[in-house]
């Protein structure tokens, strides 16, 4: 019953670690850039439904949508103010762009909300579920959290395959050039990516703050590492990849922390990234998904 | 026109960068003061060692009792309390007349709780002039300041940095327990009260002062016949996720969870304890002193919460009113227990000056070596413990009180 509860809240931890890793591998897939500031906009998704529900007691879920408006137009302005200009520029340079974007959210969220911590309340109001006596409880963040995974996976990859917006996205990011001779409109499609990667971000942030309810401008880096880490595990730029590395990583993380060690739990995840790179450098599902978005 | 929008905005983030850096360093440094300090690192330069003394003599006609402690930053809790008190504490000092005669001045720096941003704020105190310090607040950046302050010959007094790596140096004294005596201490309380035989412990393996509280606590459990059930660990890295820290401990038995931890974590734990449905007594030591001020933390969730504290706000004895009760009327909140070790810092140092007859125009290093003999043959009544006396190793002895969070208040048992 233990490892049951163990892997509930792995699964639980990964799922939102697979949210934001969609937002790494999506902006990767089109853009071929590493977007380090993904993190931070998920700090600033968490605050602004921080304000907005006990600042202005607004109802919890309309916060969260606030919260997706903010953070979709934060990413279109990163994109277009950070991002853009550098589009011919060499990846490196976009990259160190991205870890100085990075920074300045976390500094304008110091000078704006302050360092000290606030606790999150948690936007689920759904109570725990008690299964066979009472010896497993799942509380309700962990249902929503899941849920939201799986939705959010399905309604993205339908809109990848169904839509005409989705079909440009998955003909940027095979060959962009040829895209914009076929007549894609490549700027928009990478600020469409941008655009839904970070709503996702907002997302993600709410529940991984209603799950570990503690808010600093610091919030969203090791969240976003781990993501970024859960990208190249299950293959960067694969969305099903990213869903499948960040369901393992949480899932190895806490099992890592219950079976073997509470104070290794970090360096266990990591030994596995490279173990499973070592045997496949593209990670899990690198190579057998041609549909790269 | 691109070119010029982007010059813009990396003036803008540039500025923001800039104002972060600002703000960091707290608001006590008014930009006279910044421009001492830039001028006085040159002469800092010229003379390394000489530059505290030197400022310090310039005037001589006060003592200059410099403070550290974080004001921003997951501690600010403590560090603001500590400001407070202290300066209560010295106005009280200066009204009466002040030490030896000597009026007593008192500046106090930002930190953030980080030893890096630690040593630039003495370093700061020192082109300031300052001879004395009451700090650092948490024990991290302590053990990196009190290098310095050795090297300097520095007196230095913390209120509240409670790890024995603090007090290495001959130069360093504390005014709160150290980590081996919390831990031994919690472990006697909870079982001379017979609180619980299965005891859980969770703990921050990359933290000083926890683990060497933990170490203490688990080597007493043993003499006192608690049984430990679990022994969990955290780090830096990974201190948001305690959800499979407190499965072990419920499916261990535990009755009794002990977080020698920062309330920061601590609300984390009692919130998700409380989400799996999870109630076992919580007994923390002074680090959970604060919990009750975190933004948006349900307190009742804190209910019942026991913590042992050498601090009970509402104690009934005079001197306790009476500081509570001022602090209330400046700051409008009721003071914790880094409050009051900081309030009864001060007037250690006090006691210590006068025992040992010291004036302002002394060097640093000199009042530093007649303060340091000075501190093992005095006796001071403060409001964390009557009688408290220091061994030269620069531990404190007084007696530990427990408090439970009761209605949303620290109450005494």
């Amino acid at each position: 019953m233990n490892f049951l509860s163990y892997l509930i809240n792995g699964i639980s931890l990964g799922s939102v670690y697979a949210i934001i890793a969609l937002g790494y591998t999506m902006v990767y897939g089109i853009a071929k850039m590493l977007n380090f500031a993904h993190g931070d906009v998920i700090m600033i998704g968490c605050y602004v439904t921080f304000l907005a529900m006990s600042g202005q007691g607004i109802h919890p879920l309309a916060a969260v949508i606030i919260s997706i408006v903010v953070c979709t137009l934060l990413g279109i302005a990163v994109e277009k103010i950070a991002y853009k200009p550098l589009r011919r520029a060499t990846p490196l340079a976009v990259l160190i762009t991205a870890i100085g974007v990075s920074y300045f959210l976390q500094n304008a969220a110091l000078l704006l909300f302050g360092a000290d911590t606030k606790s999150f309340s948690s936007v689920v109001t759904l109570p725990a579920l008690k299964l066979a006596d009472g010896a497993l409880t799942i509380s309700g963040t962990t249902i929503v959290t899941i849920a939201a995974c799986i939705v959010i996976m399905v309604a993205l990859m339908l809109f990848i395959k169904k839509t005409k917006a989705g079909q440009a996205m998955l003909a940027v990011s095979e060959d962009k050039d040829a895209a914009q001779l076929m007549g894609v409109n490549v700027n928009a499609t990478i600020s469409l990516t941008f655009a839904i990667g970070s709503g996702l971000a907002a997302i993600a942030g709410v529940l991984f703050c209603s799950a570990y309810p503690t808010l600093t401008p610091y919030t969203g880096s090791m969240p976003g590492i781990k993501a970024f880490t859960a990208a190249v595990f299950g293959g960067i730029g694969s969305i099903p990849g990213a869903l499948i590395g960040g369901i393992l990583l949480g899932i190895i993380e806490i099992l890592g922390r219950a079976y073997i060690s509470s104070q290794l739990s970090d360096a266990i995840v990591f030994a596995v990234l490279i173990v499973v790179l070592l045997v496949k450098p593209t990670g899990i599902l690198g190579k057998q998904i041609h549909e790269k978005v | 026109m691109k070119k010029a929008l982007s010059v813009v905005v990396t003036a803008a983030m540039m500025t923001t960068l800039m104002a972060g850096c600002g703000d960091s360093n707290g608001d006590a440094q008014s930009a006279p003061a910044a421009d001492g300090a830039a001028a006085g690192t040159e002469s800092a330069a010229a003379s390394d060692a000489g530059a505290a003394s030197d400022a310090g003599a310039a005037d001589g006609t006060t003592f200059k009792i410099g403070g550290i402690g974080p004001t921003t930053g997951d501690a600010a809790i403590y560090g603001t309390a500590v400001m407070n008190a202290a300066q209560i504490a010295v106005d009280e000092i200066n009204a009466a007349g002040g030490i030896n005669g000597y009026q007593v001045e008192f500046k106090f720096e930002d930190d953030q709780s980080d030893a890096e941003k630690s040593v630039n704020a003495y370093n700061s105190l020192k082109d300031w002039g300052m001879q004395m310090l009451m700090g650092t607040v948490t024990t991290t950046p302590c053990v990196a300041v009190a290098d310095m302050t050795a090297a300097d010959g520095m007196f230095q007094l913390t209120p509240s940095a409670s790890s024995t790596d603090v007090i290495v140096n001959d130069n360093v004294f504390q005014a709160c327990f150290t980590d081996p005596n919390q831990g031994t201490a919690s472990a006697q309380y909870i079982a001379e009260n017979g609180l619980a035989t299965k005891v859980a412990v969770i703990y921050d393996s990359s933290s000083v002062y926890s683990s060497g509280i933990e170490a203490t606590f688990v080597e007493e459990a043993a003499n006192q016949g608690i049984e430990i059930v679990a022994e969990e660990a955290f780090t830096a890295d990974s201190k948001t996720d305690f959800s499979t820290q407190l499965q072990k401990a419920q499916s261990a038995g535990a009755e009794l969870v002990f977080l020698p931890i920062y309330y920061t974590e601590a609300s984390i734990i009692l919130t998700q304890a409380d989400g799996m449905g999870y109630e076992p007594t919580f007994f923390g030591v002074d680090g959970m002193d604060g919990i009750l001020g975190v933004e948006n933390f349900n307190t009742e969730l804190a209910e019942g919460v026991m913590l042992l504290t050498p601090f009970a706000a509402d104690a009934d004895d005079e001197a306790t009113q009476a500081f509570v009760s001022k602090y209330q009327e400046l700051y409008g909140d009721v003071p914790n227990q880094f409050a009051a070790d900081a309030y009864d810092a001060i007037y250690i140092i006090k006691a210590a000056a006068e025992q040992a007859g010291v004036t302002p125009d002394m060097s640093a290093a000199d009042l530093g070596a007649a303060l340091s003999g000075a501190m093992t043959s005095i006796s001071v009544d403060g409001l964390t413990g009557e009688g408290m006396t220091w061994q030269a190793t620069g531990e404190v002895s007084k007696a530990p009180k427990a408090v439970v969070i009761k209605d949303g208040a620290y109450a005494a048992m």
